[in-house]
């Protein structure tokens, strides 16, 4: 079975600002966690914390060995970060796609669907 | 005299492709094994003679071709393992499969949302209308290139993506409806309108669209576009025979033996055009249907109701706002209103991509000739010559340039 990533992008927002809409969003993926696990589509997924508790690494040098050099955050600050991510085991983007329209960041933001690549078949 | 093989994949190319696709479940090995079995026939048919059935039997050669390549990668491979599998099970299928559902199932593929409307339609032709890369750019005013790697990055996503090779259920029919529209009118515009060569008319291109517009209709009743597609397809089509004349020279619409044209298919297109207007969903292949259907009831040129037709392309600019679009309107309201207002309409597309298109300067120069300016008439005339165009288009501006340069006294 083909597996996807389902990338969820959003305004990051912890709920703070809007407890209520963030207990909705949080029903909203139960619901979505429940349904994608009965149907046995969910192959894994992880929700991230914010991009403010993310360190960048990077060894200089192009090589292995070379200075490491962490850094606060990611590189750049765009509007819409990486927020979580699901991994889909579907037999066909079309159904993929079907699926990543039921994560609640769709609506809330915007799912990438990626195909994973299967080393099995190299 | 046709070479037979030629012929066979220009006529039956895209169907045999399509049954491939289905059976290999991949264009690229599906490509590769056409082109085995095209070598194989080569030598077999100057041998042996034509098949009874040519495209029948370029489908079992090369469904054998690719069984073959298959299995001496399926020890390895546990991918071709799996395809190897999928091919061998539906052997002998295929003798019996009218291979029309393939046709549909790779249409609604190659139009799949997850492709770029460009790619969309250039790997349709590709694929299902056998066009080369060449032909494709010079139907869409875009350098090759440019078109073989939207081919290529479309193929490419299709194998890793996995975009299925299905007819979508009833629920997603209309979302995935427009793309499909797009690219069968551009296979009914590549058969009116042959990209290169010398001889136009690619008849049978337009017939196969004529034929997908007409399965779509069956497929889609509740589409209004779709009979739009149809009609505007049979209306232009129905002027077939006289736009060429016994030397394979352009003839103007203005010159045309209207007694050439298939009045039974105007007739057609005219009844679906009128029941279709009456849902009142007007879209730009029913005004398109509407305005050739207007041109294919007129008893004459001078005769035809102009002013309904600039006015019915000015309402397709609103929806399809293109060179091509204004460059028609512009002739329209020149009938009306004169040259002058003609030419006006054509200044916002000067410096546009709309300079890479013969038909813009032709119709530049017909009306500066109209208003006079016999130099600057010569000069579009030139630039005309300077943008691809098949042979006949090629002749007909070389005639009028000359026309223009030695007029008679």
């Amino acid at each position: 079975m083909p597996r996807y990533a389902a990338l969820i992008y959003g305004i990051e927002d912890n709920g703070e600002s809007d407890p209520e809409l963030w207990s909705k969003i949080m029903a909203e993926y139960m619901h979505f966690g429940e349904a994608g696990g009965a149907a046995g589509v969910i192959g894994g997924g992880e929700a991230l914390q914010p991009t403010s508790t993310a360190t960048t690494v990077h060894v200089t040098g192009g090589a292995k060995g070379g200075d490491v050099i962490a850094t606060d955050g990611p590189f750049a600050e765009t509007k819409e970060a990486l927020g979580g991510f699901y991994l889909l085991d579907c037999k066909d983007l079309d159904e993929a796609l079907k699926w990543a329209a039921q994560i609640p960041g769709a609506w809330h933001g915007r799912v990438e669907v990626r195909p994973v690549i299967d080393f099995s078949q190299m | 005299m046709t070479d037979p093989l030629d012929e066979t994949i220009r006529i039956e190319g895209g169907q045999v492709l399509a049954t491939l696709i289905r059976l290999t479940g991949d264009i690229d090995r599906a490509e590769d094994a056409l082109h085995d079995a095209v070598v194989t026939a080569a030598d077999a048919w100057r041998r042996d003679g034509i098949p009874e059935k040519p495209g029948a039997w370029l489908t079992t050669v090369a469904r054998n071709k690719a069984l073959d390549r298959m299995r001496r990668e399926a020890h390895r491979l546990p991918k071709e393992a799996e395809a190897f599998r999928l091919l061998t099970e539906s052997a002998g299928e295929e003798a019996d499969h009218d291979g029309r559902d393939d046709r549909l199932r790779l249409l609604f593929t190659c139009c799949h949302p997850a492709l770029s409307p460009e790619s969309q339609v250039a790997l349709a032709l590709r694929t299902i209308c056998g066009l080369t890369t060449v032909e494709i750019a010079r139907l869409f005013l875009v350098p090759e290139a440019t078109i073989g790697q939207r081919i290529s990055r479309a193929k490419a996503k299709i194998a890793k993506a996995r975009i299925p090779y299905r007819v979508p259920d009833a629920h997603e029919l209309p979302d995935r409806l427009r793309a499909v529209l797009t690219t069968v009118y551009s296979v009914f515009t590549a058969g009116h309108h042959a990209p290169l060569g010398e001889l136009d008319e690619r008849v049978d291109l337009a017939d196969e669209a004529i034929r997908l517009a007409r399965v779509l209709v069956e497929l889609m009743p509740d589409e209004a576009e779709c009979i739009g597609l149809l009609a505007l397809s049979l209306a232009t089509n129905a002027r077939r025979r006289a736009r060429t004349d016994g030397d394979g020279e352009i003839v103007l619409l203005a010159d045309q033996d209207r007694s050439l044209w298939d009045h039974e298919a105007i007739s057609e297109a005219a009844t679906l055009v009128d029941s279709v207007l009456r849902r009142g969903r007007p879209g730009a292949y029913q005004i398109q249907a509407a305005i050739a259907c207007l041109h294919g009831i007129a008893p004459s040129y001078a005769e035809t109701d102009w002013s309904q037709i600039a006015e019915l392309y000015a309402l397709l600019e609103q929806r399809w706002p293109t060179p091509v679009v204004r460059v028609n309107r512009a002739v329209a309201v020149a009938e009306v209103c004169g040259p002058r207002a003609g030419l006006d309409l054509l200044t916002d597309l000067a410096g546009g991509t709309a300079e890479r298109w013969h038909l813009y300067w032709s119709t530049r120069a017909d009306f500066l000739r109209r208003l006079g300016d016999t130099a600057a008439a010569a000069e579009a005339y030139r630039q005309a010559l300077a943008c691809p165009c098949n042979d006949s288009d090629r002749r007909f501006l070389t005639r009028r340039l000359t026309e223009l340069e030695s007029p008679r006294p």
